[in-house]
């Protein structure tokens, strides 16, 4: 019964909602993670979403969302003259993340909507499916 | 009166097999809407159903397990949605809102649907059991 299948789908939505909330707060904990050098600045994580494809069935039917990697923010990095910071390099800057706090909890509070969203599908299925199983019961 | 199973469910029986298949759209849809590039898909259940009436109008069995199976469903049930705002930034068109109204109107018609055939099999218990 395809009504199966939205456990399948409202899940892969569960789970690559979760990675987000993942990369969202690996983030904001790094936010302020100073480092003495461009290359060991931590920089911003978002993962990429791509619709899933039945591939027995074709692009008409839908198998969910699957989280095809991981990208760093290219967004130019904060550079600080702070001599007195222990990290700062020889000519006394530090670099700091590129992380928006503002877009990170942004980020946050739509993931954790669409997070619901997906919990509620499941949950509308369950009662579809269990109304289904009682059918024709006194 | 002969009681027939078959006229008794009548197309309540198709129906709640597009509902299921509209479910699953739809949960799609739901699913995809954080997706860049993404269109809302839905099923055109007047399509639908016409093509399941005609099936179920001129069922073709198979009689020998090496024929082909044949669909009559044209397959152009499924269609695009089109979308209330053209540039969302990313090529996706999913409305959350409107996906999920669509999600819980489609649930509680395919619940009328089940209430209609519990009440169906109601009738047809107590036509078989007989006043006693």
């Amino acid at each position: 019964m395809s009504l199966y299948r939205v456990f399948d789908i409202a899940g892969s939505g569960l789970s690559a909602q979760a990675l987000r909330l993942n990369t969202t707060a690996s983030n904001i904990a790094n936010a302020e993670s100073v480092s003495s050098s461009l290359d060991t600045t931590y920089r911003g994580r978002h993962p990429v979403f791509a619709a899933q494809y039945d591939q027995a069935l074709g692009q008409q039917n839908g198998a969910g969302v699957q989280v095809l990697g991981i990208v760093e923010s290219d967004a130019p990095l904060t550079t600080e003259y702070n001599p007195s910071h222990p990290l700062a390099d020889e000519n006394g800057f530090i670099y700091k993340p590129n992380v928006n706090i503002m877009e990170e909890m942004a980020n946050m509070i739509s993931a954790s909507r669409s997070y619901d969203a997906n919990v509620q599908i499941a949950d509308a299925a369950k009662q579809m499916l269990t109304r289904t199983l009682s059918l024709g019961q006194r | 009166m002969a009681i027939s199973f078959k006229n008794a469910f009548g197309l309540h029986e198709q129906g709640m097999l597009l509902r299921e298949q509209r479910t699953v759209l739809l949960a799609d849809n739901i699913v995809n809407a954080d997706t860049p590039g993404y269109k809302a898909k839905d099923l055109d259940f007047k399509v639908a159903l016409a093509n399941a009436q005609e099936r179920q109008s001129t069922p073709i069995n198979r009689t020998h397990e090496k024929h082909f199976e044949i669909s009559t469903s044209s397959r152009s049930e499924v269609k695009f949605r089109l979308a209330d705002q053209t540039d969302t930034g990313d090529g996706n068109s999913v409305d959350i809102h409107r996906e999920r109204n669509a999600f819980t109107e489609n649930s509680m018609e395919y619940q009328s649907s089940m209430q209609f055939l519990n009440s169906k099999i109601g009738g047809l218990r107590k036509a078989l059991g007989g006043q006693s």
